[in-house]
């Protein structure tokens, strides 16, 4: 039986239990004058009945499919002949493969060898046994599980507070994936990168000057030995970064200043959103304007009074990206200016000064924490962001600061290490992990420095 | 007048200046924020708007039953293998007698889509009847036709047609046989080579699936955090992580993501590359921080005098949020989820992580089968070198701008008609 049926018997089973429950709770209270002899509302009975239909059953599955693959390998290879067992792992993966194929019937069984069509026979046994016994243990366990609640049922019974239990128990789960993931991220990064540290010096990793990470795919193949200095990366992402950060801080900090201070509420009424528009669009949409639209542009711009302009110039994924995060520092900085308190502003501008300068000298400074976590998120931002550079950032990697160069970027490395075709444990896609790494721990410190700046900031004036 | 207020007085005309500067400045910064948003918007409006339409060329067809090679009209093996591209061809070369040489009649034969023949074939299975008729029809005209007919008349001489071709294609606008029709296989079809052929509709339903795996999961677990950090959760250290947690993954960079699902969801767990299933799970990990973060606001919102009320009348505390605050809270709710659907909407970069960038062309079926999703689409068409395809991306663009929009639409109105002030 396949899974998903499976599920939905599941499901057809945990409402029958669901009935069962509630049936048996009016038949216990009948003989004792009403439901409200009971200690809980029949409802309560009957969800505990379906928990305990549910839960231990989805817990044998969600068990069963996490080992069944591993285990019916195990079998497969184990029932192989020991001449045609291969010696290292790469090996037996391929003969696993073959087999795998060899069952599905996309090689046909007498193309190979009798023991490899003898495995994929076993394999396909193995599959249908293994479906076929998941689905039996699956249902007795869901059945055994409603009767237990079944039989369990009775007026004295505290149900309300056992299924408040789960309930509650199921919402911490929920609340706890945020700390699964990040677990996850951090598992995920940080073990790849020590496999790709243990084949690259992390001393050449962090101050190597050269990226060029084409690596032999085979052993007699002729290719450059692939060097994993990542400092033009480092280099062509601050680039980048900061020509973007160049256009949105001062353009979204005035923006900010002018809604907050200047504009009449139709002005910010209409304005405040339509900027927010841009934070909404998404980045493969700046992508292509930027390489299609602002990138020629640039370049013909620079042609016209005589500058060599790369066709993929940092420049002009700078531009873009500084308009994607003009919102970003208006909005948070729009935030903070409004929450400076009013009695500032009235006692300076009572003294007589005109309101830039109030903006100047009074908001600006007591606002000043609060729009540096702001810039700091929008760093963060503009060193993740991916999709603009990939499209109109070049791969080239040039150790250089000339925005009309062209630049590469880690997260341009990261999206080509990754998308072709390549082994799982080669230097070239274990580099890739070690740059996420690095990624991950820079925005990491930004938003960690931001967030406790914004946050110290808004417990000075509540 | 004392010496302060002489100073003051002198000094007052260059301060109102500074003013106006200051004030200057800041319309200047608006202006350019708006002017961005419409360049943006003006230029892809602009190079899509064309791709909507495309163009056909009229031809009388004669399914002529040497031509196809077919013995038995009711067999369809045969029928789905017969040589409609001859039909097209003789179609052509009838049209313009007089063409020998092999380069000058592949150029002829040129000017037709190669998908031509599947519709002709479709119309014969159709209606089996047509066999030996001859019928007027509209063709599908390669993309290359297409891009010279939209052109304007300094642009086609630029064209890479040849000079046969351009006379053959103006033989046929003066006849009135070429037209711009509506572009159909763009909201039926999945990906293709041939920019003519090429549609988005293979992409939408990935999008489709992905969303709905992740609007599946993400919004009970989003709500299920939320109402556990504000209702349940205790004062402690274990608590404050989790907030810490959710606080930095919501601005953690995006690709990051990917990897994790590439590492944990693909490598450990042996999922499948490519299908929807994988990437609305690693859109769910990416949307969840913005739907805890919404979802707490809108619990935060209902007041305490509710749960007052319920308690007083003898609620548990489970009741209390089951029954009272979250039916109050879920229309914030309901608008924070629409609007972290619209960000996972617009997400590329963890989908390229886990392989959702595979040249697919069948239409998906379900979340399982491989697809890609409308961002990637993008991403694909905007690296190909045909002309057609900037159109072609353009318009995919405003599909999925029109989506993004349409959805923050609804949660502006959601929020209008349902949220309640307190």
């Amino acid at each position: 039986m396949e899974t998903g049926n499976l599920l939905l018997l599941l499901v057809v089973m945990i409402a029958g239990a669901y009935y069962l429950g509630h049936r048996r709770s009016f038949t216990l209270a009948r003989p004792l004058g009403g439901i409200r002899h009971l200690h809980s509302l029949p409802f309560y009975y009957a969800m505990r009945t379906a928990i305990w239909c549910a839960i231990p059953a989805l817990a044998v599955l969600g068990a069963w499919l996490i080992f069944d693959d591993t285990l019916i390998r195990i079998m497969v290879m184990g029932s192989l002949p020991a001449e045609v067992l291969p010696a290292d792992a790469s090996s037996a993966n391929l003969l696993l493969n073959q087999i795998g194929n060899v069952a599905n019937g996309a090689i046909a069984a007498d193309e190979v060898s009798t023991a490899v069509a003898a495995a994929a026979e076993k394999l396909n046994n193995l599959r249908s046994l293994n479906s076929m016994a998941l689905a039996v243990v699956v249902i007795v366990v869901a059945m055994l599980g409603t009767a237990w609640g079944w039989v369990k049922i009775s007026p004295q019974m505290r149900a309300r507070q056992q299924v408040e239990k789960v309930l509650q128990t199921l919402f911490m789960l929920s609340a706890t994936i945020a700390i699964l993931t990040t677990v996850g991220i951090l598992m995920s990064v940080m073990f790849e990168s020590v496999r790709f540290f243990g084949k690259v010096p992390a001393s050449e990793f962090l101050f190597g000057l050269q990226w060029s990470p084409q690596t032999a795919l085979r052993a007699d193949q002729v290719a450059s030995e692939g060097a994993f200095g990542a400092i033009p990366l480092f280099l062509g992402t601050l680039l980048i970064s900061a020509i973007a950060l160049l256009v949105a801080v001062p353009v979204g900090l005035m923006s900010a200043i002018y809604l907050a201070e200047y504009a009449p509420p139709k002005v910010r009424a209409f304005a405040k959103p339509a900027l927010e528009v841009l934070a909404g669009v998404p980045t493969v949409v700046y992508g292509f304007f930027a390489a299609l639209t602002v990138a020629p542009v640039i370049r013909q711009l620079g042609e016209s009074i005589g500058l060599d302009v790369a066709s993929e110039s940092a420049l002009a994924a700078g531009l873009v990206m500084g308009v994607m995060i003009i919102p970003f520092v208006s909005s948070l900085a729009d935030d903070v200016i409004t929450a400076v308190p009013q009695a500032l502003r009235d006692a300076s501008l009572g003294l007589g000064a005109t309101r830039s300068e109030t903006i100047k000298k009074v908001i600006f400074p007591a606002a000043l924490p609060g729009i540096m976590g702001g810039i700091l998120l929008a760093a963060s931002r503009a060193i993740g962001e991916t999709m603009i550079v990939v499209m109109a950032a070049g791969l080239a990697a040039n150790l250089t600061v000339n925005p009309l160069e062209a630049v590469t970027t880690v997260t341009v490395q990261i999206v080509t290490l990754l998308t072709g075709d390549q082994e799982f444990d080669s230097a070239k896609t274990l580099a890739a992990f070690a740059l996420g790494l690095m990624l991950f721990i820079t925005t990491l410190l930004l938003n960690v420095v931001a967030l406790h700046i914004v946050k110290k900031y808004r417990e000075q004036y509540d | 007048m004392s010496k302060t207020t002489e100073q003051v007085r002198k000094s007052l005309a260059k301060r109102y200046r500074a003013e106006k500067m200051f004030k200057a400045y800041g319309i200047a910064a608006i202006g350019f924020g708006l002017l961005a948003l419409v360049l943006l918007f003006t230029d892809i409006i602009g190079k899509g708007h064309s791709a909507f339409f495309e163009s056909y060329v009229q031809m009388e067809i004669t399914f002529d039953r040497d031509t196809l090679d077919i013995m038995d009209i009711n067999d369809d093996e045969e029928l789905n293998f017969a040589n409609y591209d001859g039909l097209i061809r003789d179609a052509l070369r009838a049209k313009f007698p007089g063409i020998e040489g092999r380069q000058e009649k592949r150029e002829l034969y040129g000017l037709v889509s190669t998908g031509a023949g599947y519709e002709l074939r479709d119309m014969l299975m159709e209606d089996r009847k047509l066999l030996g008729k001859t019928v007027t029809l509209w063709l599908l005209a390669d993309d290359d036709v297409d891009v010279f007919v939209k052109a304007g008349s300094d642009d086609r001489l630029e064209s890479r047609l040849s000079e046969n071709q351009k006379t053959w294609i103006e033989t046929f606008e003066a006849e009135g046989k070429l037209e711009l029709q509506w572009n159909k296989s763009l909201f039926t079809h999945g990906d293709s080579r041939e920019p003519e052929l090429a549609g988005i509709w293979g992409a939408v339903m990935g999008s489709l699936f992905t969303m709905i795996v992740t609007l599946l999961l993400s919004f009970p677990i989003g709500v299920a955090a939320a109402i556990y950090l504000e209702e349940f959760a205790p004062k402690n250290k274990f608590t404050d992580f989790i907030e810490v947690n959710i606080n930095n993954l919501a601005a953690v960079p995006s690709i990051i993501f990917g990897l994790l699902g590439l590492a944990v969801i693909i490598g450990l767990f042996g999922m499948p590359r490519s299908v929807p299933l994988v990437g609305g799970v690693v859109l769910t990990l990416m949307t969840l921080p913005t739907i805890i973060i919404s979802s707490r606001a809108a619990i935060k919102a209902v007041p305490p005098s509710i749960r007052q009320a319920a308690m007083g009348l003898g609620a548990s505390n489970m009741q209390v949020v089951l029954h009272h605050v979250l039916p109050l809270a879920l229309p914030g709710m309901l608008t924070g989820a629409i609007i972290g659907m619209a960000q996972a909407l617009g997400e590329t970069a963890p989908l390229l992580m886990i392989g959702m960038v595979a040249f697919i062309v069948d239409v998906p079926g379900g979340p399982l089968d491989p697809s890609t999703v409308l961002p990637v689409q993008i991403y694909l068409w905007a690296d190909s070198p045909e002309q057609s395809f900037v159109a072609l991306t353009s318009a995919a663009i405003m599909v999925l701008l029109t989506f993004l929009i349409a959805m923050n639409t609804l949660a502006v109105f959601l929020r209008k008609r349902l949220e309640r002030r307190w």
